[in-house]
């Protein structure tokens, strides 16, 4: 199968400002494509502008082989949207938010209600079914909101910060409706501000900065080339900073203040010894030794040379 | 237009219908302005007021409120699609398979029936301060019919700017919708206005509807010496037609180039 989401050279200004430079972006039919970046990078305006909601000002693109300026509402046929925004509607009761959606999805009375209550169950709602949704807690509607985008499985879904304000069991709940509208089908295409999760969910992963692709591909190549997970080592004193720096070799970063340092590893628990073992080796005390997960800032530092903004 | 045009439209109108049902004190203070409106220009204002031409003071001032009152809806249609637009559901509206003729009929429903409610209420208020129609059930009818088909027209103006500006902006439409209605022939008649203000109060779109629902009714202060006050019954039927040919083309392109 081809690409179910194909863009070149996305370009989009508000106010003479780019908050897109010409993407490009190829998403093979029946993966998940994991974009990812800080705050501002463009994330939200190029799910716009493949969900037809946005004018591109310059490029293409093409969804589940449509344009999405030509074909519009072909492509509206056969997308998913959930956005960053709440569409809940807080007069209306869980309930009848999801058989709403349901039937401007053009399901039947009894099949919207039916998948409204399966929706419910698989989001934990049920209890609060026949609450007014503006009783919710924060996570609640971030779930209704979610469910309601569940109804169908459309051939490509846009999930924008699908888990952002989700505590961790709620996160593995979506992560896991994720998987299984995947398994179905459906091409999904999220938006994140979490490593992890485009780690665990996508199969490409494309890493936006200021409105460029500053990188692109699987996720294993990705944290390759970042050098994986890291070592971080705490020290008691501050005198110890450059003899472990050196320890850690050239790539280590030293950040003085919290008397941390840290160097990106890929063969984890070998070089976990290695260092513990040289460490002692040296006689430096050390409060804390960890390996861990690379940061989204640690990723754009070493992709773009700057912080996150 | 698709089959589904019809479920659509039925959805959208049911979910406005039922947000004005669940919030009865915004329904209550809705229906309150109007009716204090009513007693105070009736009882209060009204002993100082003539009508141009002679007649009762409140059989003159019921058509002008039922007008005012249907103006006013104009704020509340943009008040709901501004804050639609605001949230995501415009958006997920607008990225659906739905009818797009849906979303708006269904406005258009919901809103309707809103303002027949108002008109009903006001007209009952009418009643029992003393106002009456001449004209049999046609006249009271026909009437009606021109406040729902103004408050139609308006909705396409509230739908477009709706879209256009924010919520906070939105709620501050008031104040700029008030003076519109008091510039025209609701409470006074133009001819004691001066100058300009008077030729504005002539051709105000709401003027030819409040003059016609005299007219229908056989209410005092019809006429004039202006061509919009003799051919009242011609521009409220006009004045619409012309506001929809405007601003439908624009809302219907606000909407789909809508971009917050
Ligand atoms: N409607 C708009 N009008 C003006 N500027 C906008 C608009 N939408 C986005 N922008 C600007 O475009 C840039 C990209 O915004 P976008 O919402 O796509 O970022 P994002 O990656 O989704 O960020 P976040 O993680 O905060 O959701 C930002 O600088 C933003 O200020
Ligand atoms: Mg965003």
């Amino acid at each position: 199968m081809g690409h179910a989401v194909l863009a070149e050279g996305l370009r989009k200004s508000f106010a003479k400002k780019p908050a897109l430079d010409g993407i490009d972006l190829a998403v093979p039919a029946g993966t998940v494509c994991g974009l990812l970046g800080p705050n501002g990078a463009g994330k939200t305006t190029a799910v716009r502008i493949l969900s037809t909601l946005l004018k591109l000002d310059g490029g293409r693109a093409e969804v589940a082989g449509f344009d999405v300026v030509r074909d519009a509402v072909q492509v509206r046929h056969r997308v998913g949207l959930n956005g960053q925004q709440s569409t809940v509607d807080d007069v209306l009761t869980g309930r009848e938010n999801l058989v709403m959606w349901g039937r401007l999805y053009h399901l039947s009375r009894k099949v919207a209600e039916q998948r409204a209550d399966e929706l419910l169950a698989q989001f934990g709602l049920t209890d609060a079914a026949d609450k007014r949704a503006k009783a919710y807690s924060g996570g609640m509607r971030r779930r209704l909101d979610l469910a309601s985008s569940f109804i169908m499985a459309p051939q490509v879904m846009f999930l924008d910060e699908p888990t952002t304000g989700l505590d961790p069991r709620n996160r593995g709940e979506v992560w896991r409706e994720v998987k299984r509208l995947v398994a179905a089908g459906t091409t999904v295409l999220l938006t994140t501000q979490y490593l992890d999760e485009a780690d665990q969910l996508a199969d490409q992963i494309v890493v936006l900065d200021t409105g460029k692709v500053v990188a692109d591909g699987p996720p294993d190549q990705l944290k390759s080339k970042l050098g994986g997970d890291r070592i971080e080592v705490v020290v008691r004193d501050a005198d110890d900073l450059p003899t472990t720096a050196r320890l850690l070799g050239p790539a280590a970063e030293v950040d003085p203040d919290n008397y941390r340092v840290s160097v990106a590893v890929d063969d984890r628990v070998a070089a976990l010894t290695r260092v513990t073992r040289a460490l002692a080796d040296a006689g430096v005390e050390a409060e804390d030794i960890a390996l861990r997960r690379p940061t989204l800032d640690e990723v754009f530092l070493a992709l773009t040379g700057h912080r996150a903004a | 237009m698709t089959t589904y045009t019809f479920v659509d439209t039925y959805v959208v109108a049911k979910r406005d219908l039922i947000h004005w049902v669940r919030q009865p004190v915004r329904v209550l203070s809705g229906l309150l302005y109007p009716i204090v409106s009513v007693l105070i220009f009736a009882f209060v204002f009204g002993s100082a007021m003539s009508v141009y031409g002679g007649g009762d003071y409140r059989e003159f001032l019921l058509p002008g409120m039922l007008g005012q009152a249907v103006a006013f809806g104009t704020a509340a249609t943009l008040m709901v699609v501004s804050l639609d637009a605001d949230r995501g559901v415009t958006d997920r509206f607008r990225a659906s398979p739905m009818s797009q003729t849906g979303v708006v009929a269904g406005r258009s429903i919901a809103d309707l029936v809103n303002s027949f409610i108002e008109i009903v209420v006001l007209v009952l208020c009418g009643l029992a301060i003393g106002w009456r129609w001449h004209t049999g059930v046609g006249g009271l009818l026909a009437a009606v019919g021109l406040l729902l088909w103004l408050r139609f027209a308006l909705i396409w103006v509230g739908i477009y700017f709706g879209l256009a500006l924010k919520p906070e902006a939105a709620q501050a439409s008031w104040m700029l919708l008030f003076p519109l209605t008091m510039f025209a022939n609701t409470f006074v008649s133009p001819e004691l206005m001066p100058g300009w203000l008077r030729i504005v109060a002539e051709w105000n779109p709401l003027s030819s509807t409040v003059a016609a629902c005299r007219e229908l009714f056989g209410n005092p202060g019809v006429g004039g010496d202006s061509w919009a006050a003799q051919h009242a019954l011609l521009l409220a039927v006009a004045w619409p037609l012309l506001l929809i040919a405007v601003f439908w083309p624009l809302s219907v392109r606000a909407y789909r180039d809508l971009s917050r």
